[in-house]
């Protein structure tokens, strides 16, 4: 059993649990009348991720690390270490912020919003932006002292 | 090439039945470019150790989402037809019970959790994902069919986590983008995933714990960027074989990670708590002024289609014998205030002082003994709530009011004037605005 499957057989159990489960409430689903389009989202979302949200911050974050200023180090040109997380750190926290909250920033949902609530999605775009000026503030004047303190001899890590 | 199991054993034959397709696969298969070159993967901090960790967090926060979850399926009463969705759902049905109407925040608390640690998750079950990406472009994809069978549960895992997340993220917020009804998806990709979410963690607990167990989290947490170095060569190829130096460390890729979750946690957490001033992204963070009835509205009046003028209005309640009572005729019965929670499927919630005539008085008027349950309609003539039926419990719980005041003047028309339900505990969506017929079954 090992040999020809390549795991024990409770493996093989659990998966065909798992897939008995899965396609029992797929089978359910499958009853609704959007079916085909719930399907296609799920697997959309799977794209939706590894082959279009991962390359696109992994491509990114190497570009903004080979954009930064590189000094030689051992006969290599290297960027001080860390450097690149000021920017990284900024623009991933506001880039997530973007992704979760997209629907009201950019107002996509504005009738049935305000259909329920009575409200309008203006304020939103402002806060997002606000949020993201403070991140990248608070970043630049982090490297700004760390700036000041490499070029203080006195001080040492 | 011997191949090293989970369990640290080693298997005798590289390949699983029928080994020539599997050699073939991996000697002649491998598709061109740099994708499914494993050299590619450049990361010097990708690693067991570091998977393990997102990993020890999702242990414990999914497992959460899930019966927060199903308790909210069941908290919509599902044994009362047309009072929760998906309707019937055969064999994924959990045993029913009268939901109850003790604590009033019960709800609150199971909402807040649910939709609050969700958006929390996403930033973990992003870090987990790209902390295993490696292990999807790996070439062969499988060398049995053992592996085959589990990157397929794997691919229904992570399609399922994805799904969930991104339908409760534009569901809470409005935008209904994807065309279906979102209680009936949700519901139905929360058993794929809970069916894929317990194999994986049955599978890979071992994995998990061995792993978390080759470094101490103490000794990480004090190591800087300078003395970063990759984790050893793993048999899960999870760690870069032509690694780049760190520009991070374990503990700062750590904190990052653990920082976008506060981070999402502080934007939206007051239109759960009640600050809403804070809950600067979240759909319902908006204040409405200082009035008495300025607090969240679900529906207004307009979109419910309700005349402006309803002095007509009266309350019909069908029991053992039918009674019609008019909004003065309500007024002058013995009033009862309690403050109780709106609770929101969507995570918010307000918190608001009530007066009106208690339920179970009007159960009594009708000449009802003990209630099974009621029927209640609004005015609203369309709409998935316009008619809910409330349990036992909740027709005779003291706390229980068809509220006519709010905060001590009249309801307005977008809080259900001329009268309104507010339930303790019950889903918001049932405490019925512009309450118009109840129906009592005993």
């Amino acid at each position: 059993m090992r040999r020809l499957y390549g795991a024990h057989p409770l493996h093989l159990l659990s998966l065909l649990g798992c897939f008995a489960l899965a396609g029992y409430a797929a089978l359910q689903a499958s009853s609704d009348p959007k079916a085909l389009r719930i399907a296609l989202w799920f697997l959309g979302a799977l794209i939706a991720h590894d082959l279009v949200l991962f390359p696109l911050y992994a491509l990114s974050d190497r570009l903004v690390g080979g954009l930064l200023p590189r000094r030689r180090h051992h006969g290599r040109l290297v960027a001080l270490p860390g450097t690149v997380n000021f920017v990284r750190v900024p623009a991933l926290l506001s880039g997530l912020l973007l992704l979760v909250f997209f629907p009201v920033v950019l107002r996509r949902s504005e009738p049935a919003y305000g259909a329920a609530s009575g409200l309008d999605q203006s304020p939103y775009l402002g806060r997002w932006l606000l949020i993201t000026g403070v991140l990248f503030l608070g970043s630049a004047v982090l490297y700004a002292l760390r700036v000041r303190r490499t070029r203080e001899p006195a001080h040492t890590d | 090439m011997t191949e090293v199991r989970d369990d640290g054993e080693t298997t005798g034959p590289d390949y699983g039945f029928p080994a020539p397709v599997f050699r073939l696969l991996e000697e002649k298969g491998r598709p061109p470019g740099p994708l499914f070159n494993p050299r590619l993967w450049k990361s010097p901090i990708r690693g067991p150790w570091l998977t393990s960790v997102f990993a020890a967090v999702l242990l414990v926060g999914l497992p959460i989402l899930i019966v927060t979850g199903l308790l909210s399926y069941l908290a919509y009463q599902p044994q009362f037809p047309g009072n929760a969705f998906p309707g019937d759902v055969h064999g994924l049905r959990l045993p029913y019970f009268t939901w109850p109407t003790n604590p009033s925040w019960l709800y609150r608390l199971n909402q807040g959790l649910h939709v609050g640690l969700g958006l929390a998750l996403i930033p973990i079950v992003l870090a987990k994902l790209w902390s295993v990406i490696p292990k999807l472009f790996a070439w062969p994809p499988a060398r049995s069919a053992a592996q085959l069978l589990e990157r397929a549960s794997l691919a229904l895992l992570v399609g399922s986590i994805l799904f969930e997340l991104a339908t409760g993220v534009l569901n809470i917020q409005y935008d209904y983008v994807f065309g279906f009804d979102f209680y009936t998806a949700h519901y139905y990709g929360a058993w794929v995933f809970l069916a894929a979410f317990v194999t994986h963690v049955a599978l890979k607990l071992p994995v998990m714990v061995r792993s978390l167990r080759s470094r101490r989290l103490r000794d990480e947490l004090r190591t800087p960027l300078a003395a970063t170095v990759p984790e050893p060569l793993d048999e899960h190829g999870l760690v870069a074989i032509d690694p780049d130096d760190p520009t991070i460390s374990r503990r700062g890729a750590l904190a990052v990670v653990g920082g976008a979750s506060l981070l999402i946690t502080a934007v939206t957490l007051g239109e759960t708590v009640g600050w809403r001033p804070s809950a600067l992204l979240s759909a319902r963070g908006q204040d409405y002024g200082d009035d008495p009835t300025d607090f969240q509205v679900n529906r207004t009046a307009r979109t419910a289609g309700i005349p402006k003028d309803v002095s007509g209005w009266t309350l019909t309640v069908v029991g053992a014998s039918t009674v019609t009572l008019t909004r003065d005729e309500l007024l002058a019965m013995p009033q009862h205030t309690a403050e109780l929670p709106i609770a929101c499927v969507e995570g918010w919630s307000t918190v608001q002082t009530w007066t009106g005539v208690r339920l179970r008085d009007l159960v009594r008027l009708a000449g009802v003994e003990r209630p099974e349950s009621g029927v209640v309609t609004s005015l609203e003539k369309r709409g998935a709530f316009a008619r809910a039926v409330l349990n036992r419990k909740q027709l005779v719980e003291p706390d229980a009011l068809l509220a006519l005041t709010v905060n001590g003047v009249d309801l307005s028309p977008d809080h259900g004037y001329p009268a309104r339900i507010i339930v303790p505990a019950a889903p918001g969506v049932h405490n019925t605005k512009w309450v118009e017929r109840i129906e009592l079954r005993a």
